[in-house]
């Protein structure tokens, strides 16, 4: 029996590449995930998403990526699979 | 010659000569300078792809590609914070590749 999957929630830029990869990457992985674009956001919804990624990453970069209770900021490989479980 | 090319020849002369060399991805390279040129539509400047813009062109001066933080970031690691502008080094893999840590205030992003 497989090992249900950690939750994963991405805060990103619709035109970082960074991003582009962090989702490229959990693609690749078959990870299921959510994200938030946050550049297409705008009043109070952008005020609020911007309050959320500081809570987690007080630099307030992208991506920011919530794996099951682990913050990743950046799209680093190393760290994301270690927060997935991967080797 | 399509905007994208044509903004990668204007920048890759003008940009090599002081010394800032484009990422050999080329793929990732025009990715970047198409998210460029989308935010110089959406915003009337070029504000850094992988950075949150205000859409104050003065507030976000020092995220106006190329923008202030590129040479500490070249000096220190050899590569922007976007990987978009690269040293010799960086480019020829002759130096590690690590991750380039965000070096503007989290002040500047606006609500």
């Amino acid at each position: 029996m497989s090992v249900p999957q950690k939750t994963v929630k991405m805060y990103t830029l619709s035109t970082c590449s960074h991003c582009r990869a962090a989702k490229q990457l959990l693609n690749d992985l078959g990870v299921q995930y959510e994200y938030t674009d946050v550049d297409l956001l705008s009043g109070s919804a952008r005020a609020a998403a911007i309050e959320e990624v500081r809570k987690l990453n007080p630099s307030c970069s992208f991506p920011t990526i919530i794996i099951g209770g682990t913050i990743v900021v950046g799209s680093r490989e190393d760290k994301i699979r270690e927060a997935l479980g991967l080797k | 010659m399509s905007e994208i090319d044509e903004l990668y020849e204007r920048l890759k002369r003008f940009q090599e000569a002081k010394g800032y060399f484009f990422n050999k991805d080329r793929e990732r390279t025009y990715e970047l300078l198409a998210a460029l040129l989308i935010n110089k539509k959406r915003y009337g400047y070029m504000a850094c792809p992988c950075r949150l813009a205000s859409g104050d062109r003065d507030w976000d001066r020092d995220i106006a590609c190329p923008c202030v933080y590129r040479e500490p970031d070249v000096r220190e690691f050899g590569s922007c914070y976007c990987n978009l502008y690269v040293s010799a080094a960086w480019k020829e893999e002759k130096i590690p590749r690590v991750y380039v840590p965000e070096r503007r205030p989290p002040g500047k992003i606006r609500l």
